[in-house]
């Protein structure tokens, strides 16, 4: 549609989501998540992401529901901004420009016009304080918001280690040893300090704070895993605490439950523990979350809470691989754990247990952790590589069979220490012929060995599997270690690195056939070319070239001089992209083995190094107008930064991106919840029974209608639909409905002439009853009939009176 | 220091019985604490926590509870029926009363201190009259199914809150009905139903009545509605007692797996009004039941079976932070239960029911500092002498040439001699011991062994005279001439036999001439207890240690403090000397130099050397360790008058057998444990 097509990076996910505390909306439908500079909100009942609030230029650091409306959201980023969304639609309503870094957010309830936020102290390193803003209600995208006023000094920079109190009566903000109250009424505050270590030696420093929502109560959390309860903290010397302890470590994070009944604590045990009364014995775990709890929330109407943890900055070590039948990423999960990753959605598909021990974390105890992941050609089988760290190295090389019943990967074969030291490279034979009859795997490791490894049926009777995987054959070259291995596209020729040297062996009669090298340096990469290119093997070395060498002639057809980090061929083109490190910035350089000539160069990808690339096939192949970009058409590329950001090419505008998850959104809205709505849609359909009747009609009328004319007032106008919009189902609100028409007959026409305004208030009608169920405004509607165009419009209803035709039934 | 060969005993398998109930005495400041063998004893909290009576127990007379009633009258009530009350001065029960219901389980003063109640057996709760020569029963109330376990009055003395078995009763004083129950194990899931054990009661002045129960909660219950107001969960294993203050803010209450907890009214929200009870404070000091917890206005007070007394002072009542707000645990008690036999080498060890004779073991090497010598003679367990009857032994000791052995109990005075053929040992028991006005409270021979001084009421010592070959005669008994009601309970003789020194409770010490049989003189009062007398063998002053710490030097023959003891008082002594927490119980002399004053307590032996200058707090008082780092010239420098070894813990006795031969009993914590019944099993993290 838009001609100029230029590419752009685009974030499509990875990154921290725990920048800060996860919030939920008012309704409990949406959890808003900080996710490196943008803002995500997911569906709670979905999991899907619904929308992506983007314009920050740095990490977003807090994020708050808007008070005065719960529709608003702000969000404040290190970029020195705080901005204010509509979060159900995705627009940026304000930006206030603070000019400092603002490390974290709170709003208060009773502060209409100010937000707090801890910003570094002007002059001191490592200092930061707790400084209220005044943002002005004027007109205008932008506006200044200077009017600062410190209320704490000396705070930690930590969004967790402040906390405000009941009401916003007092602030709490505990740093090292010492916790600070601040009562802004009273304007006293009390200091409260404990010694650095007990008579135990546990370690007292203060993790985290969170506050009563409706007792004067600090939770705190310390170092030893106690979780401690104030109370009487308005009295210097009465004060008193409580000691909860069931943590044996660091104690992440806290939160109360909406009515304070219940505290929740998460330690790095990955064990979310709710407290019930503050009474030490009372207490519910939900263990095995998977990794160490970094944030708690907890929604307002007290249905769910939300942890966040810490698993998704975990090294990713296994690289970016594609799942051939899914189509999924796969890479590093939960410790122990594949997850696999599904790029449209931005959603994790499932996860799959590859150690089969259960995480258990203690400072110093290493785990096994998975290193490397291979999918034969398609899909059939996985090989995964753990390792374990301790004195002595622990390997284990699994081969996992995908079990069609399951629709999962099955254990097939555990082959213990399969190479003396670390495994380097591990590829399948990639032959789709020989896929069923005899694949093959190669792993090469720091032992200067590679391996083969086949199928060979078992002849042990009471064996499980009729198969299961041997060593067929050990190579090794001159005793360097092996580096890199790989499979030439018809799986005739393998190509093993050793150090300088890249050595190609015929794969069936296992001849070494010729040796390739580019002094001085080693190898880091390499990949044979495809398609019409086959007859290349590139590499890229340490030295930073990158060479490309004629496997008919054994010769170098040519060579460039590049610092190649990544190199990643894709697998239904000849293209191959390699991303180069220049002392600052990625570069990505798109070519064909058979011309030394790159066909597109992509600089200044982003400023960190990159890891690891993968392309992704498409499932239709896009319609690319530019000749440069055609290397998209069939697959996608996608790469991960070490920042574990996961990010790709785009060549559509942002807008464009967007519409698919707004339309869902407008889906969304319509469907029933709860089984409370699907009653109150009974009763409905029986008022409406009741008009047939022509019983108590002008009563059910005023009912109804009220609302929706309340629902038009109370709507923020920003949000509304165009007045034009609005007329019509305004003055149909005011008129009785005739009351010779049945309910079918409604149906029907409604189906037919989508345009009449009699279904239109109708249906107008229906939405509006059930937002007030929900007791919340609504506006999705409005916002988005807008923008859609009239058929889709159309469409839509048809759905959405589909819908409730479906519920009606019930 | 000087070097010492040291006998390191522990075969002195002393076990403390548990901690049964306690009882506060606000207006006198002192705690009354009943052991589970039925001892008695009474803590003076203003004489720095000192155990100042102890009154032994009887093997019929359990004491399940105790209160201060009609001023500082001490009334016990146990299992045995009877209602006691505790004469203090003779240290010993005054007059018991027959309950009439059975055992008695609980009893309660009201807050006059005119009444006790009694929950008996058999269900039914007994109003006595406080009348001045003992107590008069009143009338009985409501008489219900299950023993009573627990009571307590309302402040203002017109109900009463009753605990058994499932059932919380209020009853009417005036009337003697019962005006409510409350069963307690209302809200426990059927299947679960088990017996619920009403272990404690408190009636709070606002109508609030707290139950601890054996379901490890706490709860607090409007009596008049029977409902219940806040319930919570301590502990999975049951409550057993709790305590509440006198501004009814805070309680503490005592569980069987060791731990207390406080508990605390606290507005919920600043400055409002509604106040709700958070638990607070857990501590964790005994390793076994808490059996009673009492409240003082500025400590939590806990006891437990593993004997333990615990007085953990609350910081926020405290002025100031140090050594008032410091914890205290006291195991062993504040009296010697060891007496040496220098000559002949012999301990005798009191136990409650029996005496144990030791000859020391013996080594014909030696060694350097610090080295364990080979022992070439086990030390040998000579004899064990049971006491008759159900009485607690009093005191007992053992004349210095090992031939006489004396101990007393409620009742009776036992001698006996005992002759040393070879390696076997024959005793035999004197007849015809005078009648003494007993019981005696303390023991002592004189050095030559000619002569055994016994300590009694109304300040009086008798002497007996010791005859060969096995006999005995009442010389004299001396008497001060001001008079006075308290026992003597400590003793001490001077090496050439002229001087006797005896304090009795009222911390009065006279000096008595035994030449002329008279009183000689009286040593100035002092506002604390004595805890320890000893007279120089050369110079014929008395050294006396005072429960605050204090050391005093008072020369007999000159009747006045000596020019030491004045210098002592006028530089002050030591701040780490003054706050340890144990009061010094023996006293012994080094012959060999006089200016050495061998002193100890549970956690340290002291060497004080009077010609070498006094510290001043800023030199480090423990500096032993540190001196012998020093060179020769440095070292002389450093050098002041406490020389202090911590090595032997808890120390039980320490004399000195000879010029360097020393012999220290210990009683180590662990080997106490191991006697008791184990505790109730808790997980512990990483086990």
């Amino acid at each position: 549609m838009v001609a100029p097509a230029a590419l752009r990076v685009v974030r499509c996910g990875g990154s921290k989501l725990h920048g800060a505390r996860a919030v939920f909306s008012a309704d409990a439908r949406y959890l808003l998540c900080t996710s490196g500079d943008f803002v995500k909100m997911y569906s709670v009942g979905t999991e899907e992401t619904v929308c992506m609030l983007q314009g920050h230029a740095d990490l977003v650091t807090g994020i708050q529901l808007n008070p005065q409306n719960h529709l608003q959201l702000y969000s404040s980023s290190l970029d020195g901004t705080i901005k204010l969304w509509d979060f159900t639609d995705g627009i940026l309503i304000k930006t206030f420009i603070v000019g400092y870094k603002l490390l974290a957010l709170y709003a208060l309830a009773n502060c209409e016009d100010s937000v707090f936020a801890v910003i570094p102290k002007s002059g001191e390193r490592d200092s930061f304080q707790l400084v209220s803003v005044k943002l002005t209600k004027t007109a205008g995208q932008e506006m200044e918001a200077k009017e600062l006023s410190v209320i704490l000094d000396g705070v930690d920079e930590s969004p967790k280690h402040t906390a405000f109190g009941r009401e916003g009566e007092y602030v709490a903000s505990v740093k090292e040893v010492n916790l600070q109250v601040y009562f802004f009424k009273r304007k006293q505050m009390n200091r409260f300090s404990l010694s650095a270590t007990n008579t135990k030696g546990g370690n007292n420093r203060f993790t985290c704070v969170a506050c009563h929502p409706k007792e004067d109560c600090i939770a705190t959390g310390h170092g030893d895993g106690k979780i401690r309860l104030w109370r009487n903290f308005c009295h210097n010397k009465e004060y008193t605490f409580s000691t909860l302890h069931w943590h044996h470590d660091i104690v992440m994070d806290l939160a109360f439950s909406v009515e304070g009944t219940s505290l929740l604590s998460g330690g790095i045990e990955s064990v979310l523990v709710q407290w019930h009364n503050g009474s030490d014995c009372k207490k519910d775990f939900l263990p095995r979350l998977g990794s160490a709890i970094e944030y708690i929330s907890v929604s307002s109407d007290g249905t769910s809470y939300c942890t966040s943890h810490t698993d998704n900055s975990r090294d990713v070590k296994t690289g970016l691989v594609v799942d051939p039948r899914t189509k999924a990423l796969v890479l590093n999960g939960e410790p122990g754990h594949l997850q696999f990753y599904c790029l449209q959605s931005d959603k994790q598909l499932y996860s799959l247990d590859i150690v089969q021990q259960e995480y258990i974390h203690q400072a110093g105890l290493n785990q096994l952790d998975l290193v490397k992941v291979a999918f034969s050609a398609q899909g059939k089988w996985l090989a995964t590589v753990e390792e374990r760290e301790e004195t002595d190295l622990e390997l284990q090389l699994k081969l996992w069979v995908f079990d069609e019943e399951t629709q999962s990967f099955k254990l097939n074969t555990r082959i213990n220490m399969p190479h003396e030291d670390h495994i380097t490279a591990m590829c399948f034979r990639d032959r789709d012929e020989f896929e069923d009859d005899s694949p093959m795997l190669v792993t090469a490791g720091k032992d200067c060995l590679f391996k083969a490894w086949v199928i060979v049926e078992d002849t042990d009777p009471e064996a499980q599997q009729s198969v299961s995987w041997s060593c067929d054959f050990v190579g090794s070259y001159h005793n360097y270690q092996a580096t890199n291995c790989c499979f030439s596209e018809d799986g005739s020729l393998l190509a093993v690195s050793f150090e300088e040297t890249i050595t190609v062996w015929d794969s069936v009669t296992w001849d070494l056939k010729c040796t390739f090298c580019h002094p001085p340096g080693k190898i880091r990469n390499i990949c044979f070319g495809r398609l019409t290119c086959s007859k290349y093997l590139i590499g890229a070395t340490d030295h930073g070239f990158l060479c490309c060498w004629n496997l008919l002639s054994c010769a170098l057809e040519w060579s460039a001089q590049l610092n190649v980090l990544v190199l990643q061929p894709d697998p239904l083109s000849e293209h191959i992209a390699a991303v180069s490190w220049l002392s600052k910035d990625s570069s990505l350089f798109v070519f064909k083995p058979n011309k030394p000539r790159p066909i597109c160069i992509q600089r200044n990808l982003c400023k960190e190094k990159i890891q690891f690339a993968a392309f992704v096939p498409r499932d239709i192949p896009e319609t690319i107008v530019s000749e440069k970009y055609l290397w998209l058409r069939r697959s996608q590329l996608y790469f991960l930064t070490n920042t574990q950001e996961l990010m790709t090419f785009s060549t559509k505008s942002p807008e464009e991106r967007l519409t698919p998850s707004s339309k869902q959104l407008a889906v969304e809205e319509s469907l029933p919840m709860t089984p409370f709505s699907l009653l109150l849609g009974k009763h409905r359909q029986q008022s409406q029974e009741d008009v047939d009747l022509g019983k108590v009609v002008i009563h059910n009328h005023h009912n109804q209608d009220s609302p929706a004319v309340k629902e038009l007032l109370h709507t923020p106008a920003h949000v509304l639909p165009s007045a034009s919009f609005l007329c019509p189902i305004f003055i149909n609100s005011l008129l009785t409905s005739k009351e010779s028409k049945s309910a079918e007959e409604i149906a029907d026409e409604v189906e037919m002439e989508s345009e009449e305004a009699e279904d239109d208030s109708d249906e107008e009608r229906d939405i509006i009853e059930m937002e007030q169920d929900d007791l919340r405004p609504m506006d999705f509607l409005g916002e988005t009939t807008c923008r859609l165009s009239k058929s889709q419009e159309k469409e839509l209803r048809k759905i959405r009176k589909m819908d409730y035709s479906w519920i009606s039934s019930f | 220091m000087g070097e010492f060969e040291v006998h390191r005993v522990r075969f002195f398998s002393y076990v403390p019985a548990g901690v049964r109930c306690l009882a506060y005495h606000r207006r006198t400041d002192r705690l009354a604490l009943a052991r589970t063998d039925g001892a008695v004893e009474v803590y003076n909290f203003a004489a720095n926590y000192f155990q100042e009576k102890a009154i032994p127990g009887h093997e019929a007379r359990t004491v399940e509870a105790l209160c201060w009633a009609a001023g500082d009258r001490l009334f016990g009530a146990g299992l045995g029926g009877d209602i006691s009350e505790y004469d203090l001065e003779r240290l010993r029960v005054k007059r018991s009363v027959d309950g009439f219901g059975g055992p008695i389980w609980s009893m309660a003063a009201n807050a006059g201190g005119t009444r006790l109640a009694i929950g008996c057996e058999d269900g039914s709760v007994k109003l006595f009259h406080v009348v001045p020569d003992g107590v008069q029963f009143e009338r009985n109330l409501d008489r219900q199914q299950g023993r009573v376990l627990c009571l307590s009055w309302h402040p203002s003395e017109t109900h009463i809150a009753a605990g058994s078995v499932d059932l919380l009763r209020v009853l009417d004083v005036g009337s003697g009905r019962t005006v409510q129950r409350i069963m307690v194990n209302y809200h426990v899931q059927k299947s679960k139903k088990r017996e619920c054990v009403v272990w404690s009661v408190a009636f709070l002045s606002s109508g609030t009545v707290v139950s601890s129960d054996s379901f490890g909660r706490l709860q607090f219950w409007d009596w008049e509605r029977g409902t219940l107001l806040e319930s919570h969960t301590v502990s999975t294993s049951a409550v057993l007692s709790l305590a509440v203050s006198e501004k009814e803010d805070s309680i503490v209450v005592g569980t069987s797996a060791g731990a207390t907890y406080q508990f605390q009214l606290l507005p919920v929200k600043m400055g409002s009004q509604d106040k709700h009870w958070v638990r607070t404070k857990p501590f964790q000091h005994h390793t076994h039941d808490v059996r009673a917890v009492a409240h003082s206005p500025t400590a939590l007070i806990s006891g437990g079976l593993d004997a333990q007394l615990v007085i953990r002072p609350l910081m926020e009542k405290m002025q100031k932070k140090g050594y008032e707000a410091v914890l205290r645990k006291f195991t062993f008690p504040h009296r010697r239960l060891v007496s040496s036999a220098r000559k002949a080498r012999l301990l005798l060890f009191q136990f409650s029911q029996h005496l144990e004779l030791w000859k020391l073991g013996s080594t014909d090497e030696s060694g350097k500092d610090g080295e364990v010598l080979p022992v070439c003679r086990a030390p040998e367990h000579l004899v064990q002498l049971k006491s008759k009857g159900p009485e607690h032994i009093y005191c007992s000791c053992v004349s210095p040439c090992g031939s006489w052995i004396a101990y007393s109990t409620a009742s009776r005075f036992h001698l006996y001699r005992a002759q040393y053929e070879g390696d076997g040992v024959s005793i035999k028991k004197v007849a015809n011991v005078p009648k003494l006005l007993l019981p005696a409270y303390q023991l002592q021979c004189s050095a030559d062994s000619g002569s055994l001084f016994v300590a009694s009421d109304q300040g009086s010592v008798h002497v007996l005279q010791l005859l060969e070959p096995g006999g005995c005669k009442h010389l004299h008994t001396l008497r001060p001439p001001s008079g006075t009601l308290e026992a003597v309970y400590l003793l001490a003789s001077s090496a050439d036999g002229n001087w006797l020194a005896a304090a009795s409770g009222d911390w009065e010490i006279h000096i008595y001439s035994l030449k002329r049989f008279k009183h000689h003189c009286t040593v100035p009062m002092y506002s604390c207890a004595v805890t320890a007398l000893a007279i120089h063998p050369v110079t014929n002053n008395l050294v006396i240690a005072y429960s605050d710490q204090q050391l005093f030097e008072f020369s007999i023959p000159e009747k006045q403090y000596t020019a030491w003891s004045r210098t002592v008082q006028n530089s002050g002594l030591h701040r780490a000397w003054l706050e340890r927490d144990s009061p010094i119980t023996h006293i012994a002399f080094n012959p060999k130099n006089p200016s050495h004053i061998l002193l100890h307590d549970v956690y340290m032996f002291c060497v004080l050397d009077k010609s070498l200058p006094l510290p001043d707090d800023s030199a480090s008082l423990m500096n032993q360790s540190a001196l012998k780092q020093l060179p020769e010239t440095a070292r002389k420098r450093q050098l002041h008058a406490f020389k202090i070894c911590k090595k032997f813990q808890p120390l039980l006795f320490a004399d000195l057998l000879d010029e360097n031969c020393l012999v220290m009993v210990e009683r180590p914590i662990m080997d106490i444990k191991t006697q008791l019944p184990p505790p109730i099993q808790q997980k512990k993290f990483g086990t």
